[in-house]
């Protein structure tokens, strides 16, 4: 196995970090102040063509691949991760009604969530159901031909945002045989009656990033708005899980990059003891370890996109990248803050606002946890 | 468009020559405004924007990158540069025999390259195609009708105003424009787009009509500049001495 990038990758990468140091970071510190949406931004990423990178042409995507999604969102996640996230919640979405979306349903909800017009969201997790998504309860009930949607759902990124598009959500829709739940998915346009948000959800990371607490109290929408077929819900939103580790393991790899790259400039301009901190063997060994963490991460992120591009299962692959990525995500936060010193801990400072988003990496789309479960099962299966 | 070092790589001196072992290149950020003012006049008026470029085979890379950004066609003069030794003179032959029998109706070029800092090459090729040219512009109109444009350049820090009948030449100083970004979809399509590639034998000059009309007699850096020197005792023991360093060892007056 050889990874190889090809000369439109490098080129993209150049662009969007290019796109990154410009637009971004100098914004960075204010939106996290702020906690708010970058919504300028999102816009630009929509004109550049980043937002719908991997998705058809038709539907107004960029027919790339996912690799070079993988790169848009390291080179993001590098400099902040909360746009990042955008990109990869509004991507989730996007791959559910992509899959599994009638052709209406595509013009309709999948084209200006592509484009940066508008925002998607995708929302499972539920107060008291997370990883174990078949707990939820929100429900939807068939009345006549339109389905009547009670309950709410937690910590959705890109919901509660001007722009948000369609929310996905997933409900039960009955009992099954074996007296499982039978869950389904719904496209839930933004801003119909009885569909509310909660209070603002203050963070310790992702701070820019839309995250709402949505109510349904008698959400009526017809038939049509169902997302394929009925009881598939957790089988559709699972086939699509492995591509989203794979994407959140690529911000890990750029909140690894990101802290290497100031750790190494702090450390050449800072002086203590009269001499430079590269001079100091306990500095200069985390930062071996970081690049080397960085350099591993870099290529199983690489290697599962690459699985994934041609078509190969990734499964196993993915939840690996994930688990390791952003777990050296968090540890690389740790220390670059360490080496940054008392500077380090100011919000000012990239790398102390890059601490709240590595532990964000570790709980969503599985939490590490649910990772090493999913890896054993794969491999005593 | 010329190729030239990323601004932030650091000088390194062998051999009385500049070294560009595992150096990052880019698009001179000049000739970044004069490709984004075709596009834009393209955009307006229609037409074709072709990017032309003198340089090594490794060159096609920023010519991609010029693609991506929404030019539509790509010329590449291949040429190994160590073996041509040429100089601002060599370049604008190779340009003004490629771009002579093409049809243009305007030809744009950055106001300098951020390594040789000649500015010589774009006014050089104006006089051989026998058109007018107006460089280190910053604003520029075109009346299609007309058949004439109307552009603002900076005088060291004034702006003079000239109307000048098309085709012509013009160079870019920065202001002229902002760039834009190559798009994501832009990038994936400028591989599809035309890139000829020329060698030089294609051009049909002679010898004589490239060899450079200027020679490189030393190449040093600037010296590293020393720490400041503060003057210590009286005022006027501080002057004397100043006036004394001034002579002596700054040798400015």
């Amino acid at each position: 196995m050889f990874i190889h990038l090809t000369e439109e990758q490098e080129l993209i990468r150049k662009t969007v970090r290019e796109f990154a140091e410009k637009e971004i970071a100098p914004v960075s510190e204010k939106l996290w102040e702020e906690q708010q949406f970058p919504y300028e931004i999102w816009a630009k990423a929509g004109e550049l063509g980043l937002i719908g990178l991997p998705y058809p042409e038709k539907y107004n995507g960029g027919g790339g691949d996912w690799l070079s999604f993988v790169i848009v969102l390291e080179e993001l996640a590098r400099i902040d991760c909360a746009v990042a996230n955008a990109l990869m919640a509004n991507s989730s979405a996007a791959s559910l009604i992509n899959h599994y979306g009638t052709e209406e349903q595509k013009e309709k909800y999948l084209k200006p969530i592509l484009t940066g017009e508008k925002i998607g969201a995708i929302g499972l997790t539920e107060p008291n159901a997370g990883s174990d998504a078949a707990a939820i309860q929100t429900s939807a009930v068939l009345d006549g031909s339109e389905w009547v949607i009670n309950g709410s759902k937690i910590f959705i990124s890109n919901s509660d945002n001007e722009i948000t598009g369609p929310v996905v959500i997933a409900a039960v829709t009955g009992t099954k045989e074996n007296g499982r739940s039978e869950i389904s998915n719904f496209i839930i346009p933004n801003g119909i009656e009885g569909f509310s948000y909660g209070r603002k959800l203050n963070k310790i990371g992702w701070r820019a990033s839309s995250t709402g607490e949505l109510f349904f109290d008698q959400v009526r929408v017809p038939q049509e708005n169902l997302l394929g077929q009925r009881g598939a819900g957790l089988r559709q939103t699972l086939s699509t899980i492995s591509t989203g580790r794979i994407l959140i393991a690529a911000m890990g790899l750029g909140i690894l990059q990101g802290s290497l790259d100031r750790s190494m400039a702090y450390m050449e301009e800072r002086k203590a003891f009269g001499k430079p901190l590269t001079d100091l063997q306990a500095l200069r060994f985390k930062v071996s370890d970081m690049a080397t963490h960085t350099h591993a991460a870099r290529l199983m992120i690489y290697h599962a996109a690459s699985l994934r591009d041609a078509g190969k299962p990734f499964d196993k692959e993915s939840s690996m990248a994930k688990l390791f990525a952003t777990e050296k995500a968090m540890e690389a936060a740790h220390q670059a803050i360490q080496i940054h010193g008392g500077f380090g801990i100011m919000s000012e400072y990239a790398v102390s606002r890059a601490f709240g988003d590595a532990k964000v990496l570790e709980i969503v789309e599985g939490t590490s946890e649910i990772q090493r479960e999913i890896i054993s099962r794969l491999l005593f299966q | 468009m010329k190729r030239t070092f990323d601004t932030e790589e650091k000088i390194i001196v062998e051999n009385n020559r500049i070294s560009k072992d595992g150096v990052e290149w880019v698009i001179n950020p000049y000739d970044e405004y004069a490709i984004e003012e075709g596009i834009k006049l393209r955009e307006e008026f229609g037409g074709e924007v072709t990017v032309a470029c003198i340089g090594p085979s490794e060159a096609e890379k920023e010519l991609r990158t010029a693609l991506a950004m929404g030019a539509d066609k790509a010329i590449l003069v291949e040429v190994d540069e160590d073996e041509l030794q040429g100089d601002e003179h060599t370049t604008a032959q190779l340009l003004a025999s490629l771009l002579k029998d093409r049809p243009f109706d305007i030809i744009l070029a950055g106001n300098v390259s951020v390594d040789n800092g000649a500015g010589q090459v774009a006014p050089r090729v104006a006089e051989l195609l026998d058109i007018p040219q107006v460089t280190t512009i910053t604003h520029l109109t075109v009346d299609a009708d007309q058949n004439k444009a109307t552009v603002e350049r900076d005088v060291e820090g004034d702006v003079e105003i000239v109307e000048i009948s098309l085709p012509a030449l013009f160079t870019a100083q920065q202001g002229l424009n902002e760039p834009r970004y190559p798009s994501l979809p832009g990038i994936m399509k400028a591989k599809k787009k035309p890139l000829e590639s020329i060698q030089l034998g294609d051009l049909k000059l002679e010898q004589q009509d490239l060899a450079a009309k200027t020679e490189v007699v030393e190449v040093f850096l600037p010296p590293e500049k020393k720490a400041g020197r503060i003057l210590e005792g009286e005022l006027e023991d501080q002057v004397k001495e100043l006036a004394h360093l001034l002579h002596s060892e700054a040798k400015v007056i």
